[in-house]
């Protein structure tokens, strides 16, 4: 009995998302008197994965790992999962890992509970609190199978670091060109931007900022702050922003500790994909903006005129 | 070719969400359903690739018949025929095995899903799905095009977008923009009274997960305002007081 943790990584580079997805595993396993094992695959180990709480670590370089394959990943982690004897399996729930969970599963026989975001409960049973209804509810799950399977949302548990090592296991990986069962063609990668999944401050825009034209107010207190940008659906619609900035029901949802929305009224369906952010300040023309309802910090203003101040003022602190 | 589209139906995304039995069920009351969004464009998606193919389309929805209306839907948006599983969908994995076990009955060569429903957004049953058929998963696409028995799609990554392909029969989820939504026509809505909806019994499986208890999120305490004459004041207090760079 173990817990293995599906260390991601993106470029060569293990992602925040892991190093929170470790420290889940590493508490859990505490919690259950076991061990912590976090497996990479096509990375060679860049960080030793210890000092965030794994005992362990596999790792996979076959260089079929280049490229992404749902099943050629899934059937890495199910091996050494079987061979190290692991019941429960941790995934970030990024695209990498909701394409790879549910495979697992099978291959498992587990339960699986995705949009995880808080530790299990394994007192009597094994429960977790999961997102439900976008964002609106949250459901308690319990997974009754021996074998479990959890996906936690990036942001949802905080990064705790161990002055320890961790071991390195070598496993035989018998993945062969065969298991691959679709082929990349090409990927294109937004370079020098921050992942809105995993940003911890998020500057989004809405209809309010009347059109592309002002984007740059968003940009430059975004890159003032280090934080990612996000938008509301109909910006995306009308192809003000790219859809991969699209937060919401129907969006991405996010959890960053900061999230300023200006010039978006805040309907149920935006809200979904956000509340569960930390903070949250809405600049709104409109002081009966449903918005004001859901935010910690407001300001009632034109935000064409507000945002330049705000960026201002954190290069004066910056300096 | 014949494409099966697994259509979920859905609350209403303006639905307040409450809960009954001591907050351990979802009160239905008054709530409105509708057909999961995604699910309306991998519809519509391949119904155009069935179009361009001399192909069929079938539906499937595991749920009780109160989704009739909304399958009835469906037919009238073009599929050809429509299957239902008569159980209430209990859990991801419950739904893609009864999918999986009418699937094995039919020849389909391409399975389009959405990329999640509102209602639970687990975005599990495609891949459950491909697992339980051994069939390649394309997730969360955002194109997809059929052509000499290859499925050529994109799919969206963290950070980025990615060109794939993969041979058929393949199980391939919907995301926002893959194309514009159809909506039924009159001629649509008649043809569908008679289109065949088939009612299928569901097979028998283990309880892998159960939702114990429900509680809503925390909600805000009440808002802060700040003059906007003052507005450099909501950065000192993000700087000072909420730590947050
Ligand atoms: C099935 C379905 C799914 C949906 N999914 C999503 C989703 O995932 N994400 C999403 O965002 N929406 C979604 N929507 C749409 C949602 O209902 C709203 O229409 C949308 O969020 C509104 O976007 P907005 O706030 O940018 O625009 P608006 O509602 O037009 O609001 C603009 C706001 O800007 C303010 N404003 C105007 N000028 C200024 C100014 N100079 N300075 C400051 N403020 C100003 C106005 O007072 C107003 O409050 C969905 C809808 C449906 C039906």
């Amino acid at each position: 009995m173990a817990v293995l943790i599906f260390a991601e990584s993106d470029s060569g580079f293990y992602k925040k998302s892991t190093f929170e997805a470790i420290s889940y595993g590493r508490k859990l396993a505490d919690q259950l008197g076991t061990t912590c094992i976090a497996i990479s695959i096509g990375n060679k180990g860049t960080e030793n994965l210890g000092s965030f709480g794994a005992h362990q670590e596999v790792l996979y370089v076959n260089e079929l790992y280049q490229t992404f394959n749902p099943q050629s990943y899934a059937k890495a982690i199910s091996q050494t999962a079987q061979q190290l004897d692991c019941n429960v399996i941790i995934i970030s729930q990024t695209y990498t890992g909701k394409s790879i969970a549910p495979l697992l599963a099978i291959k498992q026989n587990a339960s699986i509970a995705t949009g995880v975001i808080g530790m299990a409960n394994t007192i009597d049973g094994f429960t977790v609190k999961t997102t439900a209804f976008s964002n609106k509810a949250i459901a308690h799950v319990k997974l009754n199978q021996e074998q479990k399977i959890l996906t936690i949302i990036p942001n949802s548990y905080q990064i705790n670091t161990y002055s320890e090592t961790s071991e390195i296991i070598n496993l035989e990986d018998t993945i062969a060109a065969s298991d691959i069962n679709s082929t990349v063609l090409s990927t294109h990668k937004e370079t020098g931007k921050i992942p809105l999944t995993e940003a911890e401050l998020v500057i989004s825009g809405g209809r309010g900022l009347k059109g592309t034209e002002n984007w740059n107010l968003v940009e430059e207190l975004a890159s003032a702050l280090g934080a990612a940008t996000a938008c509301s659906k109909p910006v995306s619609d009308m192809e003000w922003r790219p859809h991969s900035e699209h937060v919401g029901q129907t969006g991405i949802t996010i959890k960053p500790n900061l999230y300023i929305a200006a010039g978006i009224s805040g309907a149920i369906q935006h809200l979904a994909g956000v509340s569960g952010s930390k903070v949250i300040c809405v600049i709104n023309t409109d002081p009966e903006a449903p918005f004001f309802k859901a935010a910690d910090y407001g300001i009632v203003g034109d935000a064409l005129e507000v945002l330049p101040r705000l960026t201002r003022r954190i290069l004066e602190i910056k300096k | 070719m014949k494409i099966l589209v697994c259509i979920s139906v859905v609350p209403d995304t303006t639905t307040k969400i409450t809960f009954k039995d001591n907050d351990t069920t979802f009160d239905k009351s008054s709530v409105q359903y509708i057909l999961n969004p995604y699910d309306e464009l991998s519809l519509t998606r391949a119904l155009e690739i069935a179009e361009q193919n001399a192909g069929t389309v079938h539906t499937i929805t595991v749920g009780e018949s109160d989704c009739d209306p909304i399958i009835r839907k469906a037919l009238a948006i073009g599929a050809h025929e429509a299957y239902r599983v008569d159980a209430q969908p209990k859990n991801a994995p419950f739904v893609a095995h009864q999918i999986a076990s009418h699937v094995k009955s039919e020849n389909y060569d391409l399975i389009l899903t959405g990329r999640e429903s509102i209602d639970y957004n687990g975005g599990m049953v495609q891949g459950l799905l491909a697992e339980l058929l051994q069939w390649p998963l394309i997730n969360v696409a955002t194109e997809i095009n059929y052509s000499d028995q290859e499925i050529t799609a994109c799919r969206d990554i963290d950070g980025g977008r990615e060109n794939v392909k993969s041979s058929i029969p393949c199980v391939v989820s919907a995301q926002k923009d893959l194309c514009e939504p159809r909506i039924p026509n009159m001629r649509g809505i008649m043809m569908a009274r008679s289109k065949p909806l088939n009612v299928i019994k569901a097979i028998d499986l283990p309880e892998f997960t159960e939702i114990t208890k429900y509680e809503l999120p925390p909600s805000k305490t009440g808002v802060k305002l700040i003059s906007a004459e003052n507005a450099e004041e909501l950065i000192d207090i993000l700087h000072n007081e909420e730590k947050l760079f």
